[in-house]
């Protein structure tokens, strides 16, 4: 699991959009297929993206909602399940413009777990929720992960980047300033230079 | 929406069409005793071009009603609030009176011409997910600029006809047009019908999001393009022979999503059928009229619609109460 950190406007977004074949130019591969030769049948098997976005377009029920993120093959024992990773079970029916924005949330991250894809990829889906179901989510995503998932996220929260990723990517100005295990990625150092932040006992207090 | 609708609309449309041959009835058995050459001419020259304008113009405004609400992720755009209809009658009444060129293929360009400014107009001013209040704002002022030009090209138009030829037109009706005039209707908004079909998953995934259904496959900008082009094709074509038939494109949707619980692409066919069952009754309902008096179909579906769309309206103001 691979957590993406950096300041507002360092390029997390824009590095996400770019790996789910949105933004930029040029070919994304995934095991030496390109993604943009695949038609989007296939392509919701292999890749999911949950973008920056919690905006509805349409005002769906909340499990026709994660049956669009299957592709036609809106199988309704994946929809539950895709459901019951976020405990939505009990608001499937409900529509999506009448849920809260944390609820809300839920259901689109259980969209983009839904198809199974081999590659996973979050726009700060912890944005939103409260502080249990930013942990439950991210226990969810690693489930994945260590089911052969490629999960890769944007967060903001540091500590939880740090004791819930295996890998740490800081951004910086469009630039990696630092890729690695969360101990070394998230250094005293470079979260200071990066952030502008030091530790002081049990905060975050301004450099 | 599930095989038996289907079916029930499929019948329903079949059902409206014959009616839509057959009545009125009161002279036709007289008529078929005495001079049956006469009464099948009736039948296959008048009504028949009639009923199947009313069936292929109905469908192609539901269709491209569906997805353009589909499009713009707006249950009130349809074909006439964002002023395509308008647009068509511009281009229509333009090359026909302006120009003087009154050939159906001419015209019919004119009407595709302009339904294509308008919806482009409207992108511009609107933006890709246009707000209610943008939205209808920017369809306000394309159908104001295109009905006081419609009025003034009719009024600087050489022949001084023009507004007595042009009124019944304007006003939508299916009533004494060609079989030519029928063909360059119908054969545009059978290929917008087609196209739009096939977007229908594309539309759905829409739903989703831009961001999503892009990184999910979907060419979202060749989407945007295609349905306002097949919009444009369809509709404006229909509109050169037609004239404006208001509503429609509106009611059908909203109507169709009620069958495919809220899904807006998969809601396209749906809204064809229902389209057709609504311009082929009220087509059949202004037949009934005073005998000595005609109604435009286009006013009695405005009238109609009207009262649905304030409804409407009214309830986007009720749901977004929380």
């Amino acid at each position: 699991m691979t957590m993406i950190v950096g300041p507002n406007g360092a390029g997390k977004t824009s590095l996400l959009r770019v790996l789910a074949g949105i933004g930029g130019d040029g070919d994304i591969e995934i095991d030496g297929e390109a993604l943009g030769s695949l038609p989007p049948s296939r392509r919701a098997a292999r890749l999911a993206f949950l973008g920056a976005s919690r905006d509805i377009r349409w005002p769906l029920s909340a499990r026709d909602f994660v049956a669009l993120g299957l592709m036609g093959s809106a199988d309704p024992n994946r929809v539950e399940r895709a459901l019951g990773l976020v405990d939505a079970e009990g608001f499937g029916a409900r529509r999506l413009d009448r849920l809260s924005t944390g609820e809300r949330s839920r259901i689109m991250i259980a969209r983009a777990l839904a198809p199974g894809a081999g590659v996973v990829l979050l726009d700060e889906p912890c944005a939103n929720l409260d502080p249990k179901w930013q942990l439950v989510v991210l226990d969810r995503l690693r489930a994945e992960a260590q089911a052969g998932a490629v999960v890769a996220l944007s967060i903001h929260d540091l500590d939880l980047a740090r004791r819930h990723g295996d890998r740490v990517i800081v951004i910086e100005d469009g630039r990696i300033a630092a890729d690695g295990p969360p101990a070394e990625a998230l250094s005293d150092m470079i979260v200071e230079r990066v952030f502008g932040i030091r530790r002081k006992q049990d905060f975050w207090i301004r450099a | 929406m599930n095989p038996r609708l289907y079916f029930t609309f499929s019948a329903a449309v079949l059902a409206l069409f014959a009616a839509a041959l057959l009545l009125p009835l009161q002279s036709l058995p007289a008529l078929w005793g005495s001079d049956p050459e006469l009464a099948g001419i009736v039948i296959t020259e008048l009504r028949l071009p009639r009923a199947l304008l009313a069936l292929v113009y109905g469908a192609v405004l539901g269709a491209s009603g569906a997805a353009i609400q589909a499009l713009f992720a707006n249950p009130l755009a349809s074909p006439d609030i964002t002023g395509a209809t308008g647009g068509a009658a511009l281009g229509a009444v333009f090359t026909a009176y302006i120009l003087g060129l009154a050939g159906p293929v001419a015209v019919a360009l004119g009407g595709v011409t302009g339904a294509g400014l308008a919806l482009g107009l409207l992108l511009l001013l609107a933006g890709p997910r246009a707000e209610t209040a943008t939205l209808l704002l920017a369809g306000i002022a394309i159908s104001a600029i295109t009905g006081a030009t419609t009025a003034l090209a009719l009024a600087l138009a050489p022949s001084p006809f023009a507004f007595y030829d042009a009124y019944d037109w304007l006003m939508g009706s299916l009533v004494d047009r060609s079989l030519p005039q029928l063909l360059f209707a119908a054969v545009p908004a059978l290929a917008a019908l087609v196209y739009l079909a096939t977007r229908a998953r594309p539309l759905d995934a829409l739903a989703l999001g831009e961001d999503t259904a892009a990184a999910m496959g979907h060419d979202i900008t060749g989407l945007r393009y295609g349905v306002v082009a097949a919009t444009a094709l369809g509709v404006g074509a229909a509109v050169s022979v037609c004239g404006a038939v208001g509503f429609i494109g509106l009611v059908g949707p909203v109507l169709a999503r009620r069958l495919t619980a809220g899904h807006p692409g998969r809601a396209i066919l749906p809204a064809a059928l229902i389209g057709s069952v609504l311009l082929l009754s009220a087509d059949l309902a202004i037949r009934f009229a005073p005998p000595d008096r005609s109604i435009p179909v286009g006013v009695l579906t405005a009238m109609l619609g009207a009262p649905f769309f304030l409804w409407l309206v009214a309830r986007m103001r009720w749901d977004a109460k929380p």
